[in-house]
C-alpha cells in the first residue's frame, strides 16, 4: 500500500487554484495544432472538454456510443446546477458553496478540489448563459433560482424540469460549432473498448464502430474518459439502459486507481417496480418531498390487506399511519437527505409494511397540503364555510401548478391518479460518486490518462447535494480540464503524430477481438439479461442502501460464481460485424460482473458509516449512521492485480484545514 | 394479454427487409412498450434467433433515441409521449401491432427499426450554435437581461429532443419543426441575434441538401411531436428566413 | 428560378399566389352574384371584364400566370415531398394527427385543375375566340339586342351535368380552402396573437365564397 500524491497546490485554499493557473505550463497555439486528444463519452462533462479543447486549437476526436453526442444521460438531470453566484443576496458564496458540498459528501472529498468547483460554478452559469441556455428568469428578466436540499440558500439555477437537458444541448452547440469548423472529429455509434498505453503513457484506444462492427484504432497524445457512472451494476437505476462502466473498467485494468466504488447514491422517490419485466426506474423530482408525507400503515394487517390489493390507503384513519420520517426525526422530517430517507423507507419495507405487491414502496402522499393549500386559497377568495369538495379543488389546482408534469408523469406510469390516491415511491440507484482516481489535475494514475464528470470519483465524497451533477461535470470540463492537460501536453510538443500500428496496439485489437469472438461463438444457454439481472439482484439485496459484513462476503462469492457462470454459459446470437446490441451489452455486462465484486470489497473494507455507505455493525445508539474519521478518512483507491479480489488497497489521506469535521444530525 | 407484431426487418442497409410477425403472450398492461419489446427479444434470442435492433437509451422520454412507428403513427397511438413512455394499457388483448421504423429518404435505414439521423446532426453543425468560446471571463449571467415571456417561449422551443417523430409523422418528410425549433430558440434570444440571418439561411440550406421534404403546414407534427414544441416556431423560422432573405 | 431553390422560398411563393386567387375569387363571385339580381348589372360588369383593356391585357395574364404558377409549384413540390419518403409506410394513420383536407391538398387541387380546364374550353377560349380571333368586340349576338352574357350564363347552367360538376368542384375547392387559407398565412410566417381570427376567417371565407358559387349555379339551373 502506497499513499497516493493529489498534487493538490500549497498555500490557502482560496488562492490555490488561482496560483495554479498562474504557474502551470501552457501549449502555443501552433504547437496546439499539433497535438491529438480522443474524449470518450459526450455528456456535460465530456461535451464541454471537447468543445473547449477544440475551441483551444487542439485536434479533439470525440466518442459516444449513442448516435448523437445530444443523446448522453446528462440530458436526463432535472432539478437544477449550482453556482455561488449570490444573485439573491442570502449570503452565499465560493466558501460556503464548499463548506456544504464538504458537509453534505460526509467529509469524503477532497478540500483543493472542492473550493476549485466552487470557483469556477458562477463562469458556468456566464458561459451557459452566453451560449443560449434558456434559464428561467423572474419578471425583471434576469435569472431566478430555486433552492435544494441541504443547503441554507437558494444558489439553485434552473430551465423548467429540464436542466440538465438545456446545458447538454449548450455543450452540444458549441461542439457542433467545432465539427463543423473540422476541430472535433465526431464519432457517433462508436463504444471504446480499450486504453492502449505506449510507454506507460495514454496513446490511444480501440473502439468499435457499433453500425458495422468494425475494432478501429485511435491515437492521440492523452485520452479523456467522461462516461459517467457505473449505476447500471445494479441492472435496475435511473440511468440510461446503455449507460455502462465499460470505459472506466478498462482504464482501471490497465492501471488506473478505481477511487471509493462502495459510495454510490439511491436516491429516494422514484416509482417503485412493477414487475419482474421492468427494465429501468424513473426518478420523481425531489422537489415532492416539500409537499408530500412520506407513510407506511402503522399495522401490519393493514399492510398486509393493501398488498394483496384487498385494501385502499385512503381507508386508512389517520392513526393507523406511519409518517415514519416525521417520527425519527422531528427537526426535517420528510426533508432529510437522501440517503437518509432511503434507509428509512428500506427499514419500513424490510419490516413488512411495504404498500405495493412487491411490499417494496412507501406512500407519499399529498392530500395534507391539498387540504392546507386549498383552506388558503379559499380564504383569499373570501370563501367562508367552503365545502369540504372546494377546498380539494382549490387545493388540487395549486399543486398542479406546482408538480403538475410529474404527476401527469406518475399517472402515464403507474396509472393511478396521484392527486387522489397517494403516490407510490421507492429508493433506487441515482448516482455514482465513487469512480476513477484522479489527482487534481483529474488525471488518473497513467500518465496521460484524465477522467471527468461522473466517471471520476470525484467532488461530492460519500454523498452528492442536488444539482451538484451537473455544476461538477460542466466544471471539469469547461474550465478545470482545459488548463490541467495543458500542464502534461507541454511535454508533448515533440512528440508528433502516434502511429497506430505499433505492437500495443497490435496486441490490445487483438485481446478485444478474441474476446467478441468468444461471446458470438459460445454458443451458451441464457441471454446477457439473465446475468446482468442476476448480479443487480445480489447487488440491491446485499451491496445496497444498507450493508453488512455477513453478507458483503455473500455477495462476493455469490459474484464470482455468477461471473464464472457468465463465461461458460452466456448466449449472444448475431454476427460481429453488424449491429448487434446483444453483443455491447456482453461485453458490458463482463466489466459489471467484475466492478461488482470491487464495490463489495470496498464496501467491506470501510468499517464506518458515511453518507451514501451505511453498515449495519456501525451506527448510533438509535440506528442513524457512524462515521469513523480516525481510521477511515481517506480515499480508497484500488490497484487492480489480475482479479478483483487481489485489487491493493492505496489511501489517499483526506485533510481538512478549513473545514471542522461534524457528526450530521437531522434529528 | 396476447398480441400479434407486425415488424420491420431489415439486417442492413443494403437489404431489402419486410414485414415479419411475431406473437408475444402474457404481456402485462403495465409493461412500457420497450419492455414488451423486451420479452419479444428475449424469446428470440432463447431461440437462438436474432432479436429485433431498436433505438432506446434513457427510457423516460428525454434522450430523443427511441423511434419506433407504433400503429401508423410516430411514439403509438398516445400524446406528448416518446416509445418508452408509452405503456401496454393502451393496447388490448388479441391487437395487431404494426411497428415500424421511420420513414424518410433522410433517414435511411440502419438495421430493423433503428434509422440513420445524421441529417439532424449536419443540420445542427451547420449553425445551431451561438458563436462564443469557453472563457472565464464572458460577461455575467445577469447582465443580458430576458423578458421572461421570450426566455419561456425560447425554453418551449428548446425542448425538442430531437427523435425525429416530426419527420416520421409529416406526410412529406418535412423536418421544418425540427430546426425551427433550434432557429427559435435563439431568435428569441439576445445572445442569438447576431448571427441570426446566417444561422437561418445555413440551417434552412442543410435541411433543404439533406432531402427533407417541403412543409405544407398539415400540423401533425406538432399533434405527434412528443415535447409538444409549436407550429408557431415554424412560423417564426419562415419570417427569420424572409429577413434573412431581404 | 434561384430565388424558389429553397424549400421555405417555395412555400412563400407558393402562399402569395394562393392569397392572389384567394383574392381573385372574391371579385369572381361578385360578378356572378349580380346575375342574381339584375340581369342588366351582370351584363354590364361582364362587359366591363370582358373588354376592359387593363383588365384584359394586365390583369388577366398576370392571373393566368398566377393560376399556372400554383399549380405547376403545388406538382412539383408534391412530387418532391413525394420523393421525400422512398419507403412508405406498411400503415400510416395520418387522420390520427391532421385533416383529410391538409394531407390531400393534390386531390382536391387536381380537381380544381380539372374544372378550371373544363372552364377554359366551356368559357374562356370561346370568349377569346369570338373576341380575339373573330374580332367582335361587342358583346352582343347577331341578330340580338343587348348583352349576350346573361343568357349565356343560363344556357350554360341548364345542363344538370354541368351543375353537378361545377358544385363538385366548388365543394372541393371549399376542402382545399379549409387548409389552403390559414396555411398560407402560416407559410409567410404569420402566426401570433391574431391567428385564431385568420383560422376563423379562413373557415368562413372558405365555406362562404364557394358557397356563393354554387347558389347562383343552382338558382340559375332550377329557375330557369
Amino acid at each position: 500500500m502506497t499513499t497516493l500524491n493529489s498534487k493538490v497546490p500549497q498555500g490557502p485554499i482560496k488562492d490555490k487554484w488561482t496560483t495554479y493557473k498562474e504557474n502551470v505550463n501552457l501549449v502555443n497555439p501552433a504547437n496546439k495544432r499539433n497535438i491529438d486528444i480522443i474524449v470518450v463519452g459526450t455528456g456535460l462533462a465530456g461535451g464541454s472538454a471537447a468543445a473547449s479543447l477544440a475551441e483551444l486549437g487542439y485536434n479533439v476526436k470525440a466518442f459516444a456510443y449513442q448516435d448523437s453526442p445530444r443523446r448522453a444521460h446528462s440530458i436526463a438531470a432535472q432539478g437544477g446546477i449550482n453556482a455561488s453566484k449570490n444573485y439573491q443576496n442570502d449570503g452565499d458564496s465560493d466558501y460556503r458553496l464548499f463548506y456544504d458540498t464538504v458537509k453534505g459528501g460526509d467529509y469524503r472529498s477532497r478540500e483543493g478540489n472542492v473550493h476549485r468547483l466552487a470557483e469556477v460554478s458562477g463562469a458556468i452559469i456566464d458561459q451557459c448563459v452566453a451560449q443560449g441556455v434558456p434559464f428561467a428568469r423572474d419578471y425583471g428578466g434576469l435569472l431566478d433560482n430555486r433552492s435544494f436540499g441541504g443547503v441554507l440558500v437558494s444558489r439553485t439555477f434552473y430551465a423548467k424540469g429540464q436542466t440538465g437537458q438545456q446545458l447538454l444541448l449548450g455543450c452540444y452547440s458549441a461542439m457542433n460549432r467545432q465539427i463543423a469548423r473540422g476541430n472535433i472529429e465526431m464519432f457517433n455509434r462508436h463504444e471504446m473498448l480499450d486504453v492502449v498505453k505506449v510507454d506507460g503513457k495514454a496513446r490511444g484506444i480501440i473502439a468499435r464502430n457499433l453500425i458495422t462492427g468494425e475494432i478501429e484504432r485511435h491515437s492521440a497524445h492523452a485520452v479523456v474518459i467522461a462516461t459517467g457512472g457505473y449505476g447500471n451494476v445494479y441492472f435496475l437505476s435511473t440511468n440510461a439502459m446503455g449507460s455502462n462502466a465499460t470505459a472506466a473498467w478498462k482504464i482501471h485494468k490497465k492501471g488506473a486507481y478505481f477511487a471509493n466504488p462502495c459510495f454510490t447514491q439511491i436516491h429516494p422517490t422514484c416509482i417503485p417496480r412493477s414487475g419482474d419485466y421492468q427494465s429501468k426506474l424513473t426518478l420523481m423530482s425531489e422537489s415532492l418531498r416539500n409537499d408530500g408525507r412520506i407513510w407506511v400503515p402503522a399495522k401490519i394487517e393493514d399492510a398486509k390487506a393493501i398488498q394483496e390489493g384487498k385494501l385502499k390507503p385512503t381507508a386508512i384513519a389517520e392513526e393507523n399511519r406511519d409518517y415514519y420520517l416525521e417520527r425519527r426525526y422531528p427537526a426535517f422530517g420528510n426533508l432529510v437527505p437522501r440517503d437518509v430517507a432511503s434507509r428509512a423507507a428500506k427499514e419500513r419495507c424490510d419490516a413488512g409494511f411495504g404498500v405495493n405487491a412487491t411490499g417494496e414502496a412507501v406512500y407519499l402522499d399529498f392530500a395534507y397540503a391539498i387540504n392546507r393549500y386549498g383552506t388558503i386559497q379559499a380564504k383569499l377568495k373570501g370563501l367562508t364555510n367552503a365545502s369540504k369538495e372546494v377546498i380539494t379543488e382549490l387545493g388540487e389546482a395549486v399543486i398542479e401548478e406546482k408538480y403538475g408534469n410529474l404527476f401527469q408523469m406518475y399517472e402515464k406510469i403507474v396509472d393511478e391518479n396521484p392527486y387522489k390516491t397517494p403516490m407510490m415511491i421507492y429508493p433506487a440507484t441515482h448516482y455514482t460518486m465513487g469512480g476513477v482516481w484522479v489527482d487534481y489535475n483529474l488525471m488518473t494514475t497513467v500518465p496521460g490518462l484524465y477522467c471527468i464528470g461522473e466517471a471520476n470519483f470525484s467532488d461530492h465524497g460519500a454523498n452528492r447535494l442536488g444539482a451538484s451533477a451537473l455544476m461538477q461535470g460542466l466544471a471539469d470540463g469547461y474550465f478545470v480540464l482545459p488548463y490541467t492537460i495543458g500542464e502534461y501536453l507541454s511535454d508533448d510538443i515533440r512528440t508528433g503524430a502516434i502511429p497506430t500500428d505499433s505492437a500495443e496496439f497490435d496486441a490490445a485489437e487483438k485481446e478485444i477481438k478474441e474476446k467478441l469472438e468468444f461471446f458470438i461463438n459460445n454458443n451458451g444457454t441464457h441471454s446477457v439479461d439473465y446475468f446482468h439481472k442476476k448480479l443487480g439482484l445480489v447487488m440491491w439485496n446485499k451491496v445496497g442502501m444498507a450493508r453488512n459484513e455477513k453478507h458483503l462476503k455473500e455477495a462476493i462469492k455469490e459474484i464470482q460464481d455468477i461471473r464464472e457462470d457468465f463465461w461458460k454459459n452466456v448466449k449472444v446470437p448475431g454476427d460481429l460485424n453488424e449491429m448487434n446490441a446483444e453483443l455491447e451489452k456482453a461485453g458490458r455486462v463482463a466489466d459489471f460482473l467484475e466492478l461488482g465484486e470491487l464495490f463489495a470489497k470496498d464496501a467491506l473494507n470501510r468499517e464506518e458509516s458515511c453518507g451514501g455507505h451505511f453498515r449495519e455493525e456501525h451506527v448510533t445508539e438509535d440506528g442513524e449512521a457512524k462515521r469513523d474519521d480516525k481510521n477511515f478518512a481517506y480515499v480508497a483507491a484500488w490497484e487492480y492485480t489480475g482479479k478483483p479480489s487481489e485489487a491493493i488497497l492505496h489511501k489517499e489521506q483526506l485533510e481538512f484545514k478549513d473545514i471542522e469535521l461534524k457528526t450530521r444530525s437531522y434529528k | 394479454m396476447d398480441l400479434t407484431l407486425k415488424i420491420w426487418r431489415q439486417k442492413g442497409p443494403q437489404d431489402k427487409g419486410q414485414m415479419v410477425e411475431y406473437k408475444v403472450t402474457d404481456i402485462s398492461e403495465h409493461m412500457s412498450f420497450l419492455e414488451m419489446m423486451d420479452v419479444l427479444n428475449e424469446g428470440l434470442v432463447a431461440k437462438g434467433e436474432v432479436p429485433v435492433a431498436f433505438d432506446h437509451d434513457c427510457r423516460e422520454g428525454i434522450c430523443g433515441m427511441c423511434s419506433l412507428h407504433i400503429n401508423g403513427e410516430p411514439h403509438g397511438p398516445d400524446r406528448g409521449i416518446t416509445t418508452c413512455q408509452l405503456h401496454m394499457r393502451m393496447f388490448k388483448d388479441g391487437d395487431t401491432i404494426y411497428i415500424e421504423p421511420w420513414r424518410a429518404k433522410a433517414f435511411p435505414v440502419i438495421k430493423d427499426l433503428i434509422v440513420d439521423r445524421m441529417a439532424f446532426e449536419r443540420i445542427q453543425q451547420a449553425g445551431g450554435y451561438i458563436s462564443v468560446n469557453t472563457s472565464g471571463n464572458t460577461q455575467d449571467a445577469n447582465a443580458i437581461p430576458i423578458s421572461k415571456h421570450n426566455a419561456d417561449l425560447s425554453m418551449d422551443a428548446a425542448a425538442c429532443i430531437g427523435c425525429g417523430a416530426c419527420v416520421a409523422s409529416c406526410k412529406n418528410s418535412s423536418a421544418m419543426l425540427f430546426v425551427s425549433a433550434k432557429v427559435s430558440q435563439f431568435a428569441l434570444l439576445p445572445q442569438g441575434q447576431i448571427e441570426a440571418a446566417d444561422r437561418v439561411r445555413n440551417m434552412v440550406k442543410q435541411m433543404d441538401e439533406e432531402g427533407f421534404g417541403n412543409c405544407t403546414n398539415t400540423g401533425a407534427c406538432e399533434v405527434e411531436c412528443p415535447k409538444g414544441i409549436s407550429l408557431e416556431n415554424i412560423a417564426r423560422m419562415n419570417r427569420e428566413y424572409l429577413k434573412a432573405s431581404m | 428560378m434561384s430565388v424558389l431553390s429553397s424549400s421555405i422560398a417555395r412555400k412563400v411563393a407558393m402562399a402569395l399566389s394562393a392569397l392572389f386567387l384567394i383574392i381573385f375569387l372574391i371579385i369572381h363571385l361578385a360578378v356572378n352574384l349580380t346575375s342574381l339580381f339584375s340581369a342588366d348589372a351582370f351584363n354590364e360588369a361582364s362587359h366591363f371584364m370582358g373588354t376592359n383593356p387593363l383588365i384584359q391585357f394586365a390583369m388577366q395574364p398576370v392571373l393566368i400566370f398566377g393560376v399556372v404558377f400554383h399549380f405547376v409549384m403545388g406538382f412539383v413540390l408534391e412530387l418532391r415531398n413525394r420523393g421525400a419518403r422512398n419507403v412508405k409506410y406498411a400503415k400510416f394513420n395520418g387522420a390520427a394527427s391532421s385533416t383529410w383536407a391538409s394531407r390531400n391538398m393534390i386531390i382536391s387541387g387536381a380537381v380544381i385543375l380539372a374544372f378550371i380546364v373544363l372552364h377554359f374550353i366551356d368559357f374562356w377560349i370561346p370568349e377569346l375566340n369570338t373576341k380575339y380571333v373573330l374580332g367582335d368586340m361587342s358583346g352582343v349576338l347577331p341578330g340580338e339586342e343587348g348583352y349576350r352574357y346573361f343568357e349565356e350564363l343560363q344556357h350554360k347552367f341548364a345542363n344538370p351535368l354541368r351543375v353537378g360538376a361545377y358544385v363538385v368542384a366548388f365543394v372541393l375547392l371549399a376542402i382545399h380552402l379549409m387548409h389552403g387559407f390559414q396555411s398560407a398565412f402560416q407559410s409567410m410566417g404569420f402566426n401570433n396573437k391574431y391567428t385564431g381570427f385568420v383560422k376563423a376567417f379562413g373557415k368562413f371565407y372558405s365555406i362562404v365564397i364557394p358557397l356563393g358559387f354554387i347558389i347562383v349555379a343552382l338558382c340559375h339551373h332550377f329557375n330557369h
